[in-house]
């Protein structure tokens, strides 16, 4: 047997915590308490330090990089191929999402061209993310204020969405799906049915998942006049996506800073009035609905065509060439073993995740590796809002306030 | 409102240089001036950058100026967006903090103190982010190493092994 | 019931002291509720309603480790998260097992670098390894299978 140490009264001095929390806990009238890393409602392994006079959140200092995994000095390593991989990882939530923006960054560099047929199915599958995502925003953001039997009816939908990213990519979650210049491959022809079948079922599902909880007074207790940002102090701590939205700023990316052809379709933004947590809610639910006429849209124009850049400096050529031509095999040579090299130039490309603003900032010296990558991911930016979210709440309400911004640490931490 | 020409006009000599690459402004500021910079273009009628979306750092070893910090501006009015730049030498690289302009910019410098060793002077709170605290260097420096381990495969299974350490009950 | 209506009255079973208390602990270890990085995304699938893992006696996770039994390091572990998983580790009760889900739990991975440790074997001692980024429910279901054997072949001389 080995012995239980009790380690879990912290050794230090509550000197240390001075200029983090107020004047009273030092002097011993609040209570410091700790909240997580390891926490089932912290989503992953998010720290916080909470100063509390009873229920009542006075401070609130988050702790973050317990997920620090070293992707952007880990991508210098890398080639520009090869660091798509290590995009994935960032936001295990919405992988897609992360391999288009890098993508972008670097097409911007090149100046590599994408075929229509490439983009189509980019804004297919972006879209099919985002759902995937928002789903699982909704399972975790549902069961952390009690309502389980939501969380058993997302993942069963989220299942068939991973199907149809094992169908297209040959992995559930990590798919390293979207390349310079295109995509991987081309659809198989099992994609179709599955997707149209999905947005066949899905608009029901929606439903099912509003009755329990749009007019549930419980749910409406727990997530009405929470966690209020007014529409200015969003944009002055830099919020994005549903969070900006839900305090009725009309900003999301896909229309104001078109990438990837999103100009082309016709979709609403919900934009929410309060700026609670409840309005969070319903425009992302709502954006699930607008997610499945983006795709049906995109399902309808699909472009015959094809489904990657003939740019040869960037795009290996397909094998079929491989056999007949001597220059494919010498480009398909150079591109795999010293990968293709992108001029000096630094560019910073934005497009909308499901959580909000994501960017890349991306730097190359003229190699084949990039010199610098830098994700201005939303979860980082959102979590540094929480503390003006929180404040004034009772701790009870703050793991609704944790869901609303719907953190990935990955994503934060990278 | 031309941004370029706005900067030049009302701060002269603070503006180092301007490029652009596909469309991208980048300028380069005098580091001593990037708060007055950034008020500008937040509060100036015509300019309206009231979104910071972004700020990053970067390492130009072997170059000197060594180090940049890029501050990427968005105008949600004009619906346009502004890169500025500050050079910081290898040396005890520090500016000023423009948290008192744009809030949100407080995570992002805490992490680039971190991962770069650049210092923001008046900054709120100026500790580690990432990395715990007792941690030495800064990782996303060209100098710093990777840390890369040797892996484990079964051609030399033994050789790692012996200095791999194990846990224990 | 139904096996005594099928085996009419069965009166005294005699088996191994062994045998039950192994028997006894696969069929009701209870994980703990202790996500780190992508893997938890696959671990909460195989708790969800598709592949369930209560079919395994997992019905529960509890988020406190002195009520947990098997540890899943699910995902990547980082520097700084080390020492907080060692201190978990201590805090669960014996018996307890650890299950290393994804390549980079067990040994890195595609993070071969300054912040991630290169396999958390080097912090808690690791029973079952599942390979995989991310694994896949049925993988992690799998793993489990793996380890439930392995209880099973546990020796009385060793507990005491």
């Amino acid at each position: 047997m080995t012995d239980i140490q009790e380690t879990t009264i912290w050794e230090g001095d509550i000197q240390q915590l001075k200029g983090l929390v107020s004047e009273r806990a030092l002097a011993g009238e609040t209570m410091v308490l700790n909240m997580g890393p390891q926490h089932p409602s912290t989503h992953g392994v998010l720290r916080l330090m909470l100063e509390l006079d009873g229920e009542t959140i006075i401070s609130c200092v988050p702790d973050v990089g317990y997920l620090h995994t070293g992707i952007e000095k880990n991508m210098e390593s890398k080639r520009y191929e090869q660091s798509i991989v290590m995009t994935d990882r960032m936001d295990y939530l919405s992988p897609m999402n992360n391999n288009l923006v890098y993508c972008l960054a670097i097409e911007k560099i090149a100046g590599l061209d994408v075929p229509e047929r490439a983009q189509v199915i980019r804004v297919m599958l972006a879209e099919l993310t985002r759902i995937n995502s928002h789903l699982v925003w909704l399972a975790t953001h549902a069961l952390d204020i009690g309502a389980m039997s939501v969380f058993l009816y997302c993942f069963r939908e989220r299942e068939r969405l991973l199907d149809i990213f094992e169908i297209v990519s040959g992995q559930r979650m990590m798919s390293t799906y979207f390349r310079p210049g295109g995509i991987w491959r081309d659809l198989p022809a099992e994609f179709f049915p599955a997707v149209r079948s999905f947005l066949e079922d899905f608009p029901r599902r929606i439903e099912d998942y509003e009755r329990l909880l749009t007019e549930n007074p419980i749910w409406l207790d727990r997530t009405q006049g929470i966690g209020f940002l007014s529409a200015d102090d969003a944009i002055k701590l830099g919020c994005s996506g549903p969070v900006l939205r839900g305090s009725g700023v009309n900003w999301d990316i896909r229309k104001a800073i078109p990438y990837s052809g999103y100009e082309q379709y016709d979709f609403d933004v919900p934009l929410g009035v309060h700026g609670d947590v409840y309005d969070r809610y319903l425009i992302r639910m709502e954006e699930l609905r607008q997610s499945l006429r983006i795709i049906e849209q995109a399902l309808a124009r699909l472009p015959e065509g094809p489904f990657r850049s003939n740019n040869r400096k960037y795009v290996p050529p397909p094998r079929s060439e491989l056999g007949q031509s001597m220059e494919a095999v010498i480009h398909h040579f150079k591109l795999w073993t010293e990968g293709f090299s992108l001029p000096e130039s630094e560019v910073y490309v934005r497009i909308e995740s499901p959580r909000g603003e994501l960017g890349c900032f991306l730097r190359s010296d003229g190699g084949n590796k990039p010199a610098r990558v830098h994700f201005r991911t939303p979860s980082f930016v959102h979590l540094s809002a929480l503390p003006a979210m929180a404040k004034g709440y009772l701790i009870a309400d703050l793991v609704g306030i944790i869901g609303t911004i719907d953190i990935v640490l990955g994503d934060c931490d990278r | 409102m031309n941004p370029v020409e706005a900067l030049q006009a009302e701060f002269g000599d603070a503006i180092q240089a301007v490029e652009e690459f596909r469309g991208e402004i980048t300028v380069t500021v005098d580091g001593a001036r990037i708060v007055d910079v950034c008020q500008y273009c937040r509060d100036t009628e015509g300019l309206q950058y009231n979104f910071l979306s972004d700020v990053t750092g970067i390492d130009y070893l072997p170059q000197e100026p060594r180090f940049g910090v890029a501050y990427h501006l968005y105008s949600m009015y004009q619906n346009r967006s502004l890169r500025l730049k500050v050079l910081l030498p290898g040396d005890e690289p520090a500016v000023s903090t423009v948290t008192g302009v744009y809030p949100a910019a407080n995570w992002f410098e805490r992490e680039i103190f971190d991962l770069f060793g650049v210092t923001f002077t008046n900054h709120p709170d100026m500790r580690r982010i990432l990395m715990p605290a007792d941690w030495d260097g800064h990782p996303l420096r060209k100098d710093y190493p990777l840390g890369y381990e040797t892996v484990q495969f079964s051609f030399n299974f033994d050789e790692v092994d012996k200095f791999k350490p194990y846990a224990k009950e | 019931m139904g096996l005594t209506s099928k085996l009419g009255e069965l009166g005294i079973v005699t088996v191994k002291l062994e045998d039950t208390v192994n028997w006894a602990r696969t069929r009701a270890m209870w994980p703990m509720l202790f996500g780190l990085a992508c893997c938890a995304i696959e671990m909460m699938s195989t708790q969800a309603s598709v592949y369930d893992v209560s079919r395994f006696g997992m019905e529960l996770m509890r988020p406190s480790p002195r009520q947990s039994d098997l540890m899943i390091v699910a995902g990547r572990v980082t520097r700084k998260m080390a020492p907080v998983l060692r201190q978990l580790y201590d805090q669960m009760p014996d018996p307890k097992w650890v299950l290393s889900m994804g390549d980079c739990a067990s040994c890195g991975g595609v993070f071969n670098n300054y912040a991630i440790v290169q396999g958390v074997d080097e912090i808690v001692p690791v029973d079952v390894y599942i390979a995989g980024c991310p694994p896949r429910p049925e993988q992690l279901i799998h793993g489990i299978m793996t380890l439930h054997e392995r209880v099973k072949q546990e020796r009385l001389e060793d507990w005491v």
